[in-house]
C-alpha cells in the first residue's frame, strides 16, 4: 500500500496548522470566529506573486529557480512583503472594525463584520487579479522517490522545510519571550492579563500581526504547490476552523497538531475514499468533535 | 496604625449594568502598613468595590486615589504599574502557563534588570513554588493556585495587595498558611486590603474592619470591636457569622 497521503498529509497539515494559529488566538481573545481570515491567505498569496512579479520586472528577466526548486528568490522576498503587508491588513481590520465592535454588542456582531469583510476582500481580490488561477511558477517538478510508495516534488519538501522553521520560530516566540507569555495569557484569561499589567489591546495587536503573517505565509506556500484563486482561503475556511477547535481553543500547539490531523485525514480519504469527498472530512471532523470532544486535544472543560 | 493615607475611596458608585449599581457610594481610607478587611453578607458588593479599586469593574462617579493619583480614568494595568496589586477570588493564574512563567509574565512591567531578582526574592516566601517552578498552574492544587497569585501579584513588589476571597475553597489548615503568609507580608511593608465571608480568621489578622451593606459601608472599626460587638454579626454579618465562620 502507498503511504503517499502521509507527505500529502503532512504538508497540508502543516498549512493549515499555520493558518489556524491566527484563527485560535483571536478567537480566544475576542471570543468571535474570523470568518476574514480565510482571505488573509487569498490577501498574502496575491501580495506575494504581485511582489515576486514586480522585482522580475524590474530585473528585466526572471530570476533563476534555486537548485532542484522552482522557488526564486523573488518569490521568496515576495512572500516576506507579503507577511509584512498581511500583519498591516490584519491590524487594519482590528483597528477599523473589530476594536470599535467588541464589547459593545454580541459576538455575532463581530461574526457577520468579519462575514462582510471577508467577501468585500474576496470581491477586492477578483476585481484586481480577475478569477482566471495564477501560479508562481510554470516550470515542471520531477518528483523524488522517498520509498514506501511516497514521492515528493523537491518544491513540497522545500515548503514543509520552511514551515517547520516557522514553526519552530513560533515556538520559540510564544514560549522564551515576553510577548509569547503575554499572547498566551490574554488567550487564556484577558481580565487577569490586565490585572497582571498587560496593556491587552496591544496584546491583541500584536496578536493580530501575528496571526495576519503567518496566514500570508500559509496562503503563499498553498499557491506555489497549488495556484492562486480568489476563492483558495475561503476554501481553507472549513479545515482552519476545524483545526483551531481540535487543537483546544487558544492552544497553538493544539492548532499546529489539529492542522496535520485534518490535513491527513483529507489526504487519506483522497488516496483511499475519493477526492471527490476531500470537503467533507474536515466538516465530518468537526461535527464529531463538537459531539464527542467540543474542548479538543488541549483545550481547558468549560 | 496611623501611617499615612495611601489609598482613599470616596462615594464611589460602580455596577456591571449602566443604572444597576453595586456599590453605590462607598468610601474609605488605606493607610501605610496596616491590614483592612471588608466584610458583609452575599450581595453587600464587596467583590465588586475591590474590583472596582482595580479597574475591572465601571465607575460611573466616585473618586479612587492611590497616593495622590486619580485612579479612575486609568485601565486596569496602568494601576497595576502604579503599585495596586491585586489577587482574584477565582481564575487567578494562568493554567497553561508554568508557575515560572506566571512570576515573568508579572515581573515584566519591571526594568528588565532587576526581574530576576524580584522572582527569586519572591519565590524565597513560596519553597513550594521554588521547588517546582516548570510545573504548569493548572497543575496545582487550590491552595498551590492561591498561593502563587499572591506571588505573582508580590513580584512587582505593589505598595498595595488587594485580595478577593482568598480563604474561599480552601481547607481550614490552608486558610491559616494563606493568612500566615499575608501577616508576613505585611511585615514587609505592603499594605493589604482583603474582602472575606470567614469573618472571624480575617478580623484576626487585620487591624480594621469596614462592614459594607447595600454597597456602602455601614460600619468600621477596629478588628477587636468588631469581634467583641454581638449585635453586628446579627444585624450586618448574617446571625451566627462571626462565631461560625471562625470556627
Amino acid at each position: 500500500m502507498s503511504l503517499q497521503f502521509l507527505a500529502d498529509g503532512l504538508l497540508a497539515g502543516l498549512l493549515i496548522g499555520l493558518g489556524a494559529i491566527g484563527v485560535t488566538l483571536t478567537y480566544a481573545m475576542l471570543r468571535f470566529a474570523n470568518f476574514a481570515h480565510g482571505e488573509m491567505m487569498s490577501f498574502g498569496a496575491y501580495v506575494a506573486w504581485s511582489a515576486s512579479f514586480l522585482l522580475s520586472a524590474l530585473a528585466g528577466t526572471a530570476w533563476p529557480a534555486m537548485g532542484p526548486f522552482s522557488i526564486t528568490a523573488a518569490v521568496l522576498l515576495g512572500g516576506l512583503a507579503a507577511m509584512i503587508l498581511t500583519a498591516g491588513l490584519a491590524l487594519l481590520l482590528d483597528r477599523l472594525l473589530f476594536r470599535h465592535l467588541a464589547g459593545r454588542g454580541e459576538a455575532i456582531t463581530l461574526v457577520i463584520a468579519s462575514f462582510g469583510a471577508s467577501m468585500a476582500l474576496r470581491s477586492l481580490i477578483e476585481f484586481a487579479f480577475s478569477s482566471s488561477p495564477l501560479y508562481f511558477s510554470s516550470d515542471l517538478q520531477i518528483a523524488v522517490r522517498l520509498g514506501m510508495g511516497i514521492r515528493v516534488t523537491p518544491d513540497q519538501l522545500a515548503l514543509i522545510g520552511l514551515t517547520l522553521c516557522l514553526l519552530l520560530a513560533i515556538h520559540l516566540l510564544v514560549t522564551r519571550t515576553q510577548a509569547g507569555r503575554a499572547m498566551r495569557a490574554v488567550a487564556e484569561n484577558p481580565t487577569l492579563a490586565a490585572v497582571v499589567g498587560l496593556d491587552v489591546r496591544r496584546v491583541v495587536g500584536l496578536t493580530w500581526v501575528m496571526g495576519g503573517a503567518l496566514a500570508a505565509a500559509a496562503g503563499t506556500m498553498a499557491g506555489i504547490l497549488v495556484q492562486i484563486r480568489p476563492n483558495m482561503g475561503f476554501d481553507f475556511l472549513l479545515p482552519l476552523f476545524s483545526a483551531a477547535i481540535l487543537g483546544g481553543i487558544g492552544s497553538i500547539p493544539g492548532a499546529i497538531l489539529g492542522g496535520i490531523v485534518i490535513g491527513l485525514a483529507e489526504a487519506a480519504c483522497v488516496q483511499f475514499v475519493g477526492a471527490e469527498w476531500r470537503a467533507a472530512v474536515a466538516f465530518l471532523i468537526l461535527v464529531l468533535l463538537l459531539l464527542l470532544r467540543p474542548r479538543g486535544f488541549f483545550g481547558e472543560a468549560a | 496604625m496611623n501611617g499615612k493615607p495611601v489609598l482613599r475611596v470616596d462615594r464611589l458608585v460602580a455596577g456591571y449594568e449602566p443604572g444597576l449599581p453595586i456599590v453605590n457610594g462607598a468610601s474609605l481610607t488605606l493607610r501605610a502598613g496596616e491590614i483592612v478587611a471588608i466584610l458583609g453578607p452575599n450581595g453587600a458588593g464587596k467583590s465588586t468595590l475591590i474590583k472596582a479599586i482595580a479597574g475591572l469593574v465601571a465607575t460611573p462617579s466616585g473618586q479612587i486615589w492611590l497616593n495622590g493619583t486619580d485612579l479612575r480614568p486609568l485601565p486596569a494595568h496602568k494601576r497595576t504599574a502604579l503599585g495596586l496589586g491585586f489577587v482574584p477570588q477565582t481564575e487567578n493564574v494562568f493554567t497553561r502557563l508554568s508557575i515560572l512563567d506566571n512570576l515573568k509574565l508579572a515581573a515584566g512591567i519591571l526594568p528588565a534588570a532587576g526581574r530576576a531578582a524580584a522572582i527569586d526574592d519572591v519565590l524565597s516566601l513560596f519553597p513550594d513554588l521554588a521547588a517546582r517552578p516548570a510545573l504548569l498552574a493548572g497543575r496545582l492544587s487550590g491552595g498551590q493556585r492561591q498561593m502563587l497569585a499572591v506571588a505573582r501579584a508580590l513580584v512587582v513588589k505593589p505598595r498595595i495587595l488587594m485580595l478577593d476571597e482568598p480563604s474561599a475553597g480552601l481547607s481550614p489548615r490552608l486558610v491559616l498558611e494563606v493568612f500566615a503568609q499575608l501577616g508576613r507580608i505585611r511585615a514587609q511593608g505592603i499594605t493589604i486590603l482583603l474582602v472575606e465571608q470567614n469573618v472571624k480568621a480575617a478580623l484576626a489578622l487585620a487591624d480594621r474592619g469596614i462592614v459594607l451593606v447595600g454597597g456602602r459601608e455601614r460600619h468600621e472599626g477596629r478588628s477587636a470591636d468588631l469581634l467583641g460587638d454581638p449585635g453586628l454579626g446579627a444585624l450586618f454579618l448574617g446571625g451566627d457569622a462571626v462565631r461560625e465562620t471562625g470556627s
